[in-house]
Protein backbone atom coordinates (compact mmCIF):
# COMPACT_ATOMS: atom_id res chain seq x y z
CA UNK A 1 0.00 0.00 0.00
CA UNK A 2 1.34 3.34 -1.01
CA UNK A 3 1.54 5.76 1.85
CA UNK A 4 0.78 8.61 -0.53
CA UNK A 5 -2.68 7.15 -1.16
CA UNK A 6 -3.51 8.01 2.44
CA UNK A 7 -1.49 11.17 2.91
CA UNK A 8 -2.82 13.08 -0.08
CA UNK A 9 -1.38 16.55 -0.49
CA UNK A 10 -4.87 18.02 0.18
CA UNK A 11 -4.96 16.22 3.53
CA UNK A 12 -1.51 17.45 4.50
CA UNK A 13 -2.48 21.01 3.49
CA UNK A 14 -5.57 20.94 5.70
CA UNK A 15 -3.45 19.44 8.49
CA UNK A 16 -0.79 22.15 8.28
CA UNK A 17 -3.32 25.01 7.96
CA UNK A 18 -6.70 23.91 9.29
CA UNK A 19 -9.81 25.91 8.37
CA UNK A 20 -12.29 27.33 10.89
CA UNK A 21 -10.27 26.04 13.85
CA UNK A 22 -10.85 27.47 17.33
CA UNK A 23 -13.94 27.61 19.53
CA UNK A 24 -16.35 30.45 18.84
CA UNK A 25 -19.21 31.79 20.96
CA UNK A 26 -22.88 31.64 20.04
CA UNK A 27 -23.55 27.92 19.63
CA UNK A 28 -26.48 25.59 20.10
CA UNK A 29 -24.57 22.61 21.41
CA UNK A 30 -21.05 21.56 22.28
CA UNK A 31 -19.75 18.00 22.42
CA UNK A 32 -16.46 16.38 23.33
CA UNK A 33 -15.56 13.18 21.54
CA UNK A 34 -12.50 11.01 22.04
CA UNK A 35 -10.95 8.06 20.34
CA UNK A 36 -9.74 6.11 23.37
CA UNK A 37 -7.40 3.79 21.50
CA UNK A 38 -5.20 6.63 20.30
CA UNK A 39 -6.07 9.64 22.41
CA UNK A 40 -7.47 11.81 19.61
CA UNK A 41 -9.88 14.37 21.05
CA UNK A 42 -12.23 16.97 19.61
CA UNK A 43 -14.45 19.58 21.20
CA UNK A 44 -16.95 20.73 18.62
CA UNK A 45 -19.68 23.40 18.63
CA UNK A 46 -22.57 23.75 16.21
CA UNK A 47 -24.42 26.99 15.66
CA UNK A 48 -27.77 26.72 13.84
CA UNK A 49 -29.60 29.82 12.60
CA UNK A 50 -33.03 28.68 13.73
CA UNK A 51 -33.41 25.39 15.56
CA UNK A 52 -37.19 25.41 15.24
CA UNK A 53 -36.71 24.75 11.51
CA UNK A 54 -35.55 21.24 12.36
CA UNK A 55 -33.60 19.65 9.53
CA UNK A 56 -34.13 22.76 7.43
CA UNK A 57 -32.13 24.86 9.90
CA UNK A 58 -28.96 26.33 8.40
CA UNK A 59 -25.60 25.51 9.97
CA UNK A 60 -24.22 29.00 10.55
CA UNK A 61 -20.96 27.86 12.09
CA UNK A 62 -19.00 24.83 13.24
CA UNK A 63 -16.10 25.63 15.53
CA UNK A 64 -13.74 23.15 17.13
CA UNK A 65 -10.63 22.56 19.16
CA UNK A 66 -8.88 19.30 18.56
CA UNK A 67 -5.84 17.24 19.25
CA UNK A 68 -4.77 14.31 17.18
CA UNK A 69 -3.15 12.93 14.09
CA UNK A 70 -3.04 14.51 10.64
CA UNK A 71 -6.02 12.47 9.46
CA UNK A 72 -8.32 13.53 12.30
CA UNK A 73 -7.18 17.16 12.09
CA UNK A 74 -7.56 17.41 8.33
CA UNK A 75 -10.92 15.69 8.48
CA UNK A 76 -12.27 18.28 10.93
CA UNK A 77 -11.03 21.09 8.70
CA UNK A 78 -12.61 19.59 5.56
CA UNK A 79 -15.84 19.00 7.47
CA UNK A 80 -16.24 22.66 8.35
CA UNK A 81 -15.69 23.69 4.71
CA UNK A 82 -18.35 21.22 3.65
CA UNK A 83 -21.17 21.81 6.11
CA UNK A 84 -21.07 25.49 7.08
CA UNK A 85 -23.85 27.18 5.12
CA UNK A 86 -25.74 23.97 4.40
CA UNK A 87 -28.97 23.01 6.12
CA UNK A 88 -28.97 20.09 8.54
CA UNK A 89 -30.55 17.62 6.10
CA UNK A 90 -27.91 18.44 3.46
CA UNK A 91 -25.09 18.20 6.00
CA UNK A 92 -26.34 14.81 7.20
CA UNK A 93 -26.44 13.62 3.58
CA UNK A 94 -22.77 14.62 3.19
CA UNK A 95 -22.01 12.84 6.46
CA UNK A 96 -23.71 9.74 5.10
CA UNK A 97 -21.68 9.92 1.88
CA UNK A 98 -18.44 10.35 3.83
CA UNK A 99 -19.29 7.44 6.12
CA UNK A 100 -19.93 5.26 3.08
CA UNK A 101 -16.60 6.27 1.56
CA UNK A 102 -14.75 5.50 4.78
CA UNK A 103 -16.37 2.08 5.04
CA UNK A 104 -15.49 1.18 1.45
CA UNK A 105 -12.12 -0.45 2.26
CA UNK A 106 -10.52 1.39 -0.63
CA UNK A 107 -13.16 0.35 -3.16
CA UNK A 108 -15.01 3.66 -3.56
CA UNK A 109 -13.77 6.93 -5.05
CA UNK A 110 -16.38 9.22 -3.54
CA UNK A 111 -18.56 11.69 -5.42
CA UNK A 112 -16.55 14.89 -5.74
CA UNK A 113 -19.72 16.98 -6.27
CA UNK A 114 -20.91 15.94 -2.80
CA UNK A 115 -17.68 15.44 -0.92
CA UNK A 116 -15.35 18.01 -2.51
CA UNK A 117 -11.94 17.89 -0.71
CA UNK A 118 -13.19 14.96 1.37
CA UNK A 119 -12.73 12.57 -1.57
CA UNK A 120 -9.03 12.78 -0.69
CA UNK A 121 -9.84 10.50 2.26
CA UNK A 122 -10.68 7.59 -0.04
CA UNK A 123 -7.17 6.20 0.52
CA UNK A 124 -7.61 6.29 4.31
CA UNK A 125 -10.41 3.74 4.03
CA UNK A 126 -7.76 1.12 3.20
CA UNK A 127 -6.24 1.54 6.65
CA UNK A 128 -8.77 0.17 9.16
CA UNK A 129 -6.88 1.60 12.14
CA UNK A 130 -7.19 5.11 10.74
CA UNK A 131 -10.85 5.15 9.69
CA UNK A 132 -11.82 6.08 13.25
CA UNK A 133 -9.50 9.09 13.09
CA UNK A 134 -11.20 10.36 9.93
CA UNK A 135 -14.66 9.87 11.41
CA UNK A 136 -14.07 11.43 14.83
CA UNK A 137 -15.17 14.98 14.01
CA UNK A 138 -18.02 13.77 11.81
CA UNK A 139 -19.45 11.75 14.68
CA UNK A 140 -19.07 14.82 16.88
CA UNK A 141 -20.89 16.96 14.31
CA UNK A 142 -23.80 14.53 14.11
CA UNK A 143 -24.04 14.36 17.89
CA UNK A 144 -23.81 18.13 18.42
CA UNK A 145 -26.38 18.89 15.71
CA UNK A 146 -28.81 16.34 17.10
CA UNK A 147 -28.35 17.83 20.57
CA UNK A 148 -28.94 21.36 19.30
CA UNK A 149 -32.15 20.28 17.60
CA UNK A 150 -33.32 18.26 20.59
CA UNK A 151 -32.71 21.20 22.88
CA UNK A 152 -34.96 23.41 20.77
CA UNK A 153 -37.84 20.89 20.76
CA UNK A 154 -37.40 20.58 24.51
CA UNK A 155 -37.67 24.35 24.84
CA UNK A 156 -40.85 24.37 22.76
CA UNK A 157 -42.54 21.73 24.84
CA UNK A 158 -41.59 23.56 28.00
CA UNK A 159 -43.16 26.78 26.73
CA UNK B 1 24.20 -7.44 8.61
CA UNK B 2 27.65 -7.79 10.05
CA UNK B 3 28.47 -10.05 12.92
CA UNK B 4 29.41 -7.01 14.94
CA UNK B 5 25.87 -5.69 14.70
CA UNK B 6 24.08 -8.92 15.47
CA UNK B 7 26.02 -10.04 18.48
CA UNK B 8 25.84 -8.37 21.85
CA UNK B 9 28.14 -9.40 24.63
CA UNK B 10 25.50 -11.66 26.12
CA UNK B 11 23.51 -13.21 23.30
CA UNK B 12 24.19 -14.48 19.80
CA UNK B 13 21.24 -12.63 18.34
CA UNK B 14 21.74 -14.04 14.87
CA UNK B 15 21.19 -17.53 16.23
CA UNK B 16 18.29 -16.49 18.41
CA UNK B 17 16.56 -14.85 15.44
CA UNK B 18 16.63 -18.13 13.52
CA UNK B 19 14.31 -19.55 16.19
CA UNK B 20 11.62 -16.97 15.42
CA UNK B 21 9.96 -17.84 12.10
CA UNK B 22 8.01 -14.58 11.91
CA UNK B 23 11.22 -12.54 11.79
CA UNK B 24 11.88 -13.96 8.33
CA UNK B 25 8.78 -12.46 6.80
CA UNK B 26 8.49 -9.18 4.98
CA UNK B 27 5.79 -6.54 5.19
CA UNK B 28 4.33 -4.16 2.62
CA UNK B 29 6.48 -3.99 -0.47
CA UNK B 30 8.96 -6.65 0.53
CA UNK B 31 10.42 -4.77 3.50
CA UNK B 32 12.11 -6.92 6.12
CA UNK B 33 10.15 -6.81 9.35
CA UNK B 34 11.70 -4.65 12.07
CA UNK B 35 9.61 -5.64 15.05
CA UNK B 36 9.94 -3.05 17.83
CA UNK B 37 6.66 -3.77 19.60
CA UNK B 38 7.60 -6.57 21.97
CA UNK B 39 6.24 -4.72 25.00
CA UNK B 40 2.76 -5.06 23.51
CA UNK B 41 3.39 -8.70 22.70
CA UNK B 42 6.59 -10.55 21.96
CA UNK B 43 7.08 -12.93 19.04
CA UNK B 44 7.30 -16.69 19.63
CA UNK B 45 10.21 -19.05 19.03
CA UNK B 46 9.44 -22.25 17.14
CA UNK B 47 10.14 -24.18 20.37
CA UNK B 48 6.95 -22.65 21.82
CA UNK B 49 4.92 -23.11 18.65
CA UNK B 50 6.06 -26.73 18.36
CA UNK B 51 5.40 -27.52 22.01
CA UNK B 52 1.82 -26.39 21.59
CA UNK B 53 1.20 -28.22 18.34
CA UNK B 54 2.87 -31.33 19.69
CA UNK B 55 0.60 -31.13 22.70
CA UNK B 56 -2.50 -30.98 20.52
CA UNK B 57 -1.22 -33.57 18.05
CA UNK B 58 -0.20 -36.16 20.62
CA UNK B 59 -1.26 -35.52 24.21
CA UNK B 60 -4.42 -33.49 24.47
CA UNK B 61 -7.14 -34.34 26.95
CA UNK B 62 -8.70 -32.56 29.88
CA UNK B 63 -6.46 -32.44 32.92
CA UNK B 64 -7.05 -33.85 36.41
CA UNK B 65 -10.17 -35.60 35.14
CA UNK B 66 -9.48 -39.07 33.99
CA UNK B 67 -7.60 -42.25 34.48
CA UNK B 68 -6.77 -42.82 30.83
CA UNK B 69 -3.33 -42.35 29.35
CA UNK B 70 -4.00 -39.04 27.62
CA UNK B 71 -5.50 -37.49 30.74
CA UNK B 72 -2.36 -38.44 32.61
CA UNK B 73 -0.04 -37.12 29.91
CA UNK B 74 -1.93 -33.85 29.61
CA UNK B 75 -1.96 -33.44 33.39
CA UNK B 76 1.77 -34.13 33.58
CA UNK B 77 2.47 -31.53 30.89
CA UNK B 78 0.20 -28.94 32.49
CA UNK B 79 1.59 -29.44 35.97
CA UNK B 80 5.08 -29.64 34.49
CA UNK B 81 4.56 -26.13 33.13
CA UNK B 82 3.70 -25.01 36.66
CA UNK B 83 6.97 -26.49 37.92
CA UNK B 84 8.91 -24.65 35.22
CA UNK B 85 7.29 -21.34 36.05
CA UNK B 86 7.85 -21.90 39.78
CA UNK B 87 11.55 -22.51 39.15
CA UNK B 88 11.75 -19.52 36.80
CA UNK B 89 10.61 -17.13 39.55
CA UNK B 90 12.24 -19.08 42.38
CA UNK B 91 8.90 -19.68 44.11
CA UNK B 92 9.35 -21.45 47.45
CA UNK B 93 6.33 -23.67 46.71
CA UNK B 94 5.03 -24.74 43.27
CA UNK B 95 1.45 -24.55 44.55
CA UNK B 96 1.84 -20.79 44.85
CA UNK B 97 1.81 -20.51 41.05
CA UNK B 98 -1.74 -19.89 39.82
CA UNK B 99 -2.45 -19.92 36.10
CA UNK B 100 -4.73 -17.14 34.85
CA UNK B 101 -5.73 -15.80 31.45
CA UNK B 102 -3.21 -12.91 31.56
CA UNK B 103 -1.86 -10.22 33.89
CA UNK B 104 -5.15 -8.39 33.86
CA UNK B 105 -6.99 -11.41 35.20
CA UNK B 106 -4.28 -12.03 37.79
CA UNK B 107 -4.58 -8.46 39.06
CA UNK B 108 -8.39 -8.62 39.03
CA UNK B 109 -8.17 -11.83 41.02
CA UNK B 110 -6.09 -10.23 43.77
CA UNK B 111 -8.12 -7.03 43.83
CA UNK B 112 -11.39 -8.95 44.02
CA UNK B 113 -10.49 -11.44 46.71
CA UNK B 114 -8.86 -8.76 48.88
CA UNK B 115 -12.10 -6.80 48.53
CA UNK B 116 -14.18 -9.83 49.57
CA UNK B 117 -11.92 -11.07 52.37
CA UNK B 118 -12.71 -10.78 56.03
CA UNK B 119 -10.27 -9.48 58.64
CA UNK B 120 -7.36 -8.94 58.61
CA UNK B 121 -6.96 -8.63 54.82
CA UNK B 122 -10.37 -7.38 53.69
CA UNK B 123 -10.98 -3.80 52.61
CA UNK B 124 -13.60 -1.48 54.03
CA UNK B 125 -14.28 2.16 54.86
CA UNK B 126 -11.20 3.78 56.36
CA UNK B 127 -8.82 1.42 54.55
CA UNK B 128 -6.52 2.57 51.79
CA UNK B 129 -5.14 1.01 48.61
CA UNK B 130 -2.05 2.64 47.11
CA UNK B 131 -1.06 2.42 43.44
CA UNK B 132 1.09 4.72 41.29
CA UNK B 133 0.51 7.14 38.45
CA UNK B 134 2.57 4.97 36.08
CA UNK B 135 0.38 1.87 36.30
CA UNK B 136 -1.05 0.14 33.26
CA UNK B 137 -4.85 0.45 33.23
CA UNK B 138 -4.89 -3.23 34.29
CA UNK B 139 -3.42 -2.22 37.65
CA UNK B 140 -5.65 0.83 38.06
CA UNK B 141 -9.18 -0.18 37.13
CA UNK B 142 -9.38 -3.38 39.27
CA UNK B 143 -8.43 -1.31 42.33
CA UNK B 144 -10.92 1.41 41.43
CA UNK B 145 -13.62 -1.24 41.24
CA UNK B 146 -12.61 -2.81 44.54
CA UNK B 147 -12.24 0.43 46.48
CA UNK B 148 -15.56 1.70 45.10
CA UNK B 149 -17.33 -1.52 46.08
CA UNK B 150 -15.86 -1.66 49.57
CA UNK B 151 -15.95 2.03 50.39
CA UNK B 152 -12.18 2.08 50.87
CA UNK B 153 -9.91 4.77 49.51
CA UNK B 154 -7.58 4.74 46.49
CA UNK B 155 -4.38 6.81 46.71
CA UNK B 156 -1.32 6.92 44.47
CA UNK B 157 2.31 7.88 44.24
CA UNK B 158 3.06 10.52 41.61
CA UNK B 159 5.86 10.86 39.07
CA UNK B 160 8.91 13.08 38.86
CA UNK B 161 9.58 15.19 35.77
CA UNK B 162 12.21 12.73 34.60
CA UNK B 163 9.86 9.76 34.56
CA UNK B 164 10.53 8.07 37.87
CA UNK B 165 8.31 7.43 40.87
CA UNK B 166 8.14 10.37 43.25
CA UNK B 167 8.92 8.73 46.57
CA UNK B 168 9.39 11.98 48.51
CA UNK B 169 6.00 11.49 50.18
CA UNK B 170 6.08 7.69 50.34
CA UNK B 171 5.55 7.64 54.11
CA UNK B 172 2.49 9.89 53.87
CA UNK B 173 0.86 8.09 50.95
CA UNK B 174 1.56 4.63 52.33
CA UNK B 175 0.16 5.44 55.76
CA UNK B 176 -1.00 3.23 58.63
CA UNK B 177 -4.46 2.81 57.03
CA UNK B 178 -2.91 1.27 53.94
CA UNK B 179 -3.84 -2.37 53.41
CA UNK B 180 -2.61 -2.89 49.86
CA UNK B 181 0.21 -1.42 47.79
CA UNK B 182 0.11 -2.44 44.13
CA UNK B 183 2.93 -1.24 41.92
CA UNK B 184 4.40 -1.91 38.52
CA UNK B 185 7.94 -3.31 38.43
CA UNK B 186 8.83 -1.89 34.99
CA UNK B 187 6.64 0.73 33.33
CA UNK B 188 5.37 -0.28 29.90
CA UNK B 189 5.25 3.31 28.68
CA UNK B 190 8.23 5.00 30.37
CA UNK B 191 10.52 1.99 30.66
CA UNK B 192 11.30 2.93 34.26
CA UNK B 193 12.48 0.14 36.55
CA UNK B 194 11.02 0.97 39.95
CA UNK B 195 12.94 0.67 43.25
CA UNK B 196 10.63 -1.94 44.73
CA UNK B 197 12.79 -2.57 47.77
CA UNK B 198 11.96 0.76 49.44
CA UNK B 199 8.30 0.46 48.58
CA UNK B 200 8.01 -3.12 49.82
CA UNK B 201 9.79 -2.18 53.07
CA UNK B 202 7.48 0.76 53.77
CA UNK B 203 4.36 -1.23 52.84
CA UNK B 204 5.29 -4.11 55.12
CA UNK B 205 6.14 -1.67 57.92
CA UNK B 206 2.51 -0.56 57.92
CA UNK B 207 1.25 -4.13 57.49
CA UNK B 208 0.08 -3.75 53.88
CA UNK B 209 -0.02 -6.55 51.32
CA UNK B 210 2.26 -5.84 48.33
CA UNK B 211 1.24 -6.68 44.77
CA UNK B 212 3.77 -6.33 41.94
CA UNK B 213 2.79 -6.08 38.28
CA UNK B 214 5.76 -7.83 36.68
CA UNK B 215 4.30 -7.91 33.13
CA UNK B 216 7.26 -5.95 31.75
CA UNK B 217 9.95 -7.39 33.99
CA UNK B 218 9.36 -11.14 33.81
CA UNK B 219 10.34 -11.18 30.11
CA UNK B 220 13.49 -9.13 30.61
CA UNK B 221 15.03 -9.39 34.08
CA UNK B 222 15.82 -12.24 36.45
CA UNK B 223 12.72 -12.42 38.62
CA UNK B 224 13.10 -13.92 42.08
CA UNK B 225 9.95 -13.61 44.13
CA UNK B 226 11.83 -14.39 47.31
CA UNK B 227 14.27 -11.49 46.91
CA UNK B 228 11.51 -9.23 45.68
CA UNK B 229 9.72 -9.68 48.98
CA UNK B 230 6.25 -8.94 47.58
CA UNK B 231 3.13 -10.93 48.52
CA UNK B 232 1.69 -11.26 45.00
CA UNK B 233 3.36 -11.04 41.59
CA UNK B 234 1.47 -10.98 38.29
CA UNK B 235 2.75 -11.50 34.75
CA UNK B 236 1.51 -12.50 31.34
CA UNK B 237 2.70 -15.23 28.94
CA UNK B 238 2.43 -13.46 25.62
CA UNK B 239 4.98 -10.79 26.51
CA UNK B 240 7.61 -13.37 27.49
CA UNK B 241 7.81 -15.39 24.25
CA UNK B 242 4.82 -17.49 25.30
CA UNK B 243 1.31 -17.73 23.87
CA UNK B 244 -1.68 -15.49 24.52
CA UNK B 245 -4.37 -16.71 26.90
CA UNK B 246 -2.09 -17.63 29.78
CA UNK B 247 -0.82 -15.55 32.68
CA UNK B 248 0.49 -16.16 36.16
CA UNK B 249 -0.32 -15.02 39.63
CA UNK B 250 2.23 -15.97 42.21
CA UNK B 251 1.09 -15.47 45.80
CA UNK B 252 2.31 -16.44 49.24
CA UNK B 253 0.72 -19.75 50.22
CA UNK B 254 -0.51 -18.51 53.59
CA UNK B 255 -2.40 -15.68 51.90
CA UNK B 256 -3.79 -17.81 49.07
CA UNK B 257 -4.94 -20.40 51.61
CA UNK B 258 -6.75 -17.83 53.67
CA UNK B 259 -8.32 -15.57 51.03
CA UNK B 260 -11.68 -16.45 49.48
CA UNK B 261 -11.91 -18.05 46.00
CA UNK B 262 -12.24 -15.90 42.88
CA UNK B 263 -14.19 -17.78 40.21
CA UNK B 264 -16.37 -20.75 41.08
CA UNK B 265 -16.63 -23.85 38.94
CA UNK B 266 -15.29 -27.28 38.24
CA UNK B 267 -11.93 -28.32 39.68
CA UNK B 268 -11.76 -25.53 42.28
CA UNK B 269 -13.94 -27.41 44.74
CA UNK B 270 -13.62 -30.06 47.42
CA UNK B 271 -17.11 -31.33 48.18
CA UNK B 272 -20.14 -29.74 46.54
CA UNK B 273 -23.51 -29.92 48.28
CA UNK B 274 -26.59 -28.03 47.23
CA UNK B 275 -26.24 -25.94 50.39
CA UNK B 276 -22.60 -25.05 49.93
CA UNK B 277 -19.16 -26.30 49.00
CA UNK B 278 -15.65 -26.68 50.24
CA UNK B 279 -12.73 -25.63 48.12
CA UNK B 280 -9.76 -27.42 46.68
CA UNK B 281 -6.31 -26.65 48.05
CA UNK B 282 -4.17 -24.16 46.12
CA UNK B 283 -3.37 -23.83 43.27
CA UNK B 284 -6.64 -25.47 42.12
CA UNK B 285 -8.76 -23.30 44.39
CA UNK B 286 -8.03 -20.45 41.99
CA UNK B 287 -8.28 -22.38 38.73
CA UNK B 288 -11.97 -22.85 38.03
CA UNK B 289 -13.09 -24.70 34.94
CA UNK B 290 -10.99 -26.12 32.12
CA UNK B 291 -7.81 -24.10 31.98
CA UNK B 292 -5.83 -23.04 28.88
CA UNK B 293 -3.80 -26.25 28.90
CA UNK B 294 -1.96 -25.90 25.60
CA UNK B 295 -1.16 -22.30 26.50
CA UNK B 296 0.32 -23.39 29.83
CA UNK B 297 2.44 -25.92 27.97
CA UNK B 298 3.52 -23.15 25.58
CA UNK B 299 4.43 -20.91 28.50
CA UNK B 300 6.49 -23.75 29.95
CA UNK B 301 8.40 -23.96 26.66
CA UNK B 302 8.92 -20.17 26.67
CA UNK B 303 10.32 -20.35 30.19
CA UNK B 304 12.65 -23.17 29.07
CA UNK B 305 13.79 -21.01 26.17
CA UNK B 306 14.50 -18.00 28.37
CA UNK B 307 16.17 -20.16 31.00
CA UNK B 308 18.45 -21.70 28.37
CA UNK B 309 19.49 -18.22 27.23
CA UNK B 310 19.90 -17.27 30.88
CA UNK B 311 17.94 -14.34 32.28
CA UNK B 312 21.18 -12.60 33.25
CA UNK B 313 22.23 -12.73 29.60
CA UNK B 314 18.81 -11.55 28.47
CA UNK B 315 19.05 -8.60 30.83
CA UNK B 316 22.58 -7.76 29.69
CA UNK B 317 21.64 -7.98 26.02
CA UNK B 318 18.63 -5.75 26.47
CA UNK B 319 20.57 -3.26 28.57
CA UNK B 320 23.04 -2.98 25.72
CA UNK B 321 20.24 -2.48 23.19
CA UNK B 322 18.47 0.08 25.38
CA UNK B 323 21.73 2.00 25.97
CA UNK B 324 22.39 2.08 22.25
CA UNK B 325 18.80 3.10 21.47
CA UNK B 326 18.80 5.89 24.06
CA UNK B 327 22.04 7.22 22.64
CA UNK B 328 20.92 7.07 19.01
CA UNK B 329 17.37 8.35 19.61
CA UNK B 330 18.71 11.07 21.90
CA UNK B 331 20.77 12.37 18.97
CA UNK B 332 17.79 12.64 16.59
CA UNK B 333 16.93 16.27 15.97
CA UNK B 334 13.47 17.13 17.32
CA UNK B 335 13.09 13.91 19.32
CA UNK B 336 12.11 14.12 22.97
CA UNK B 337 12.26 11.02 25.12
CA UNK B 338 9.38 10.63 27.59
CA UNK B 339 10.75 8.87 30.65
CA UNK B 340 14.26 8.30 31.93
CA UNK B 341 16.97 9.11 29.38
CA UNK B 342 19.72 7.20 31.17
CA UNK B 343 20.13 3.45 30.67
CA UNK B 344 20.40 2.79 34.40
CA UNK B 345 17.22 1.21 35.79
CA UNK B 346 15.69 1.41 32.32
CA UNK B 347 13.57 -1.42 30.93
CA UNK B 348 13.28 -2.51 27.34
CA UNK B 349 10.85 0.19 26.16
CA UNK B 350 11.43 3.80 25.11
CA UNK B 351 8.65 6.33 24.48
CA UNK B 352 9.20 9.53 22.56
CA UNK B 353 7.66 12.47 20.75
CA UNK B 354 9.00 13.58 17.38
CA UNK B 355 8.82 17.16 16.10
CA UNK B 356 9.76 18.69 12.80
CA UNK B 357 10.49 22.24 11.85
CA UNK B 358 7.53 24.10 10.41
CA UNK B 359 4.95 21.71 11.82
CA UNK B 360 5.85 21.07 15.44
CA UNK B 361 5.01 17.72 17.00
CA UNK B 362 4.13 15.00 14.54
CA UNK B 363 1.31 12.97 16.00
CA UNK B 364 2.44 9.45 17.00
CA UNK B 365 -0.20 7.92 14.71
CA UNK B 366 1.43 9.57 11.76
CA UNK B 367 4.90 8.59 12.93
CA UNK B 368 3.79 4.97 13.31
CA UNK B 369 2.10 4.91 9.91
CA UNK B 370 5.12 6.17 8.02
CA UNK B 371 7.39 3.78 9.95
CA UNK B 372 5.04 0.93 9.07
CA UNK B 373 5.48 1.70 5.39
CA UNK B 374 9.17 0.96 5.95
CA UNK B 375 8.45 -2.32 7.70
CA UNK B 376 9.08 -0.93 11.18
CA UNK B 377 6.48 -1.93 13.79
CA UNK B 378 6.21 0.38 16.80
CA UNK B 379 3.27 1.08 19.06
CA UNK B 380 1.59 4.47 19.13
CA UNK B 381 -1.02 5.86 21.48
CA UNK B 382 -1.40 5.99 25.23
CA UNK B 383 -0.24 2.42 25.89
CA UNK B 384 -3.06 1.78 28.38
CA UNK B 385 -1.43 4.34 30.66
CA UNK B 386 -3.46 7.48 30.09
CA UNK B 387 -2.56 9.02 33.47
CA UNK B 388 1.10 9.10 32.36
CA UNK B 389 0.20 11.03 29.20
CA UNK B 390 -1.89 13.45 31.26
CA UNK B 391 0.99 13.87 33.76
CA UNK B 392 3.38 14.88 31.00
CA UNK B 393 0.82 16.91 29.02
CA UNK B 394 1.09 14.81 25.87
CA UNK B 395 -1.70 13.24 23.81
CA UNK B 396 0.18 10.03 23.07
CA UNK B 397 3.66 8.68 22.42
CA UNK B 398 5.51 6.54 19.93
CA UNK B 399 7.09 3.57 21.70
CA UNK B 400 9.88 1.31 20.56
CA UNK B 401 10.36 -1.83 22.65
CA UNK B 402 12.85 -4.65 22.53
CA UNK B 403 13.35 -8.30 23.21
CA UNK B 404 15.95 -11.06 23.01
CA UNK B 405 15.91 -10.89 19.21
CA UNK B 406 16.38 -7.14 18.83
CA UNK B 407 19.54 -6.02 17.05
CA UNK B 408 21.45 -2.77 16.91
CA UNK B 409 20.79 -2.78 13.17
CA UNK B 410 17.08 -2.52 13.97
CA UNK B 411 17.71 0.54 16.12
CA UNK B 412 19.60 2.04 13.16
CA UNK B 413 16.62 1.24 10.92
CA UNK B 414 14.34 3.03 13.39
CA UNK B 415 16.53 6.12 13.43
CA UNK B 416 16.67 6.20 9.61
CA UNK B 417 12.90 5.68 9.57
CA UNK B 418 12.36 8.65 11.86
CA UNK B 419 14.43 10.87 9.58
CA UNK B 420 12.15 9.77 6.75
CA UNK B 421 9.08 10.61 8.85
CA UNK B 422 10.43 14.12 9.35
CA UNK B 423 11.05 14.57 5.61
CA UNK B 424 7.56 13.26 4.86
CA UNK B 425 5.73 15.70 7.13
CA UNK B 426 8.17 18.63 7.09
CA UNK B 427 6.78 21.77 5.49
C1 LIG C 1 2.74 -3.15 32.83
C2 LIG C 1 1.61 -3.96 32.27
N1 LIG C 1 0.67 -4.43 33.10
C3 LIG C 1 -0.35 -5.18 32.65
C4 LIG C 1 -0.48 -5.48 31.31
C5 LIG C 1 -1.65 -6.29 30.88
O1 LIG C 1 -1.29 -7.49 30.31
P1 LIG C 1 -2.43 -8.39 29.65
O2 LIG C 1 -3.06 -7.54 28.60
O3 LIG C 1 -1.73 -9.56 29.07
O4 LIG C 1 -3.39 -8.73 30.72
C6 LIG C 1 0.47 -4.99 30.42
C7 LIG C 1 0.38 -5.27 28.97
O5 LIG C 1 -0.23 -4.62 28.17
C8 LIG C 1 1.54 -4.21 30.90
O6 LIG C 1 2.46 -3.72 30.08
Amino acid sequence: MKLESMYQEIILDHYRSPHHKGLRDGFGAEVHHINPTCGDEVTLRVHLDDESQGEQAIIKDVSYESQGCSISQASASVLTDLVIGKNVAEAFAVHEAFLELMQSKGEAQGDEDVLEDAVAFAGVSKFPARVKCALLSWMALKDATAQALARSTQKETEQ
Amino acid sequence: MTAELTRTAAIDVERVRKDFPILERTVGEGRPLVYLDSAASSQKPRQVIEAMSDYYAHHHSNVHRGVHALAEEATALYEGARDKVAAFINAPDRNEVIFTKNSSEALNLVASVLGWAGEPYGLGPGDRVVITQMEHHSNIVPWQLTTQRTGSELAWLGLTDDGRLDLSNLDEVVNEHTKVVSVVHVSNILGTVNPLEVIVRRAHDVGAVVVVDASQSAPHLPLDVQTLGADFVAFTGHKMLGPTGIGVLWGRAELLNELPPFLGGGEMVGVVNMEGSTYAPIPHKYEAGTMPIAEAVGLGAAVDYLTALGMDNVARHEHEIVSYALERLGAVDGLRIIGPTEPEQHGAAISFILSVEGLGEIHPHDVGQVLDEQGIAVRVGQHCARPVCVRYGIPATTRASFSVYTTRAEIDALVDGLEHVKRFFGA
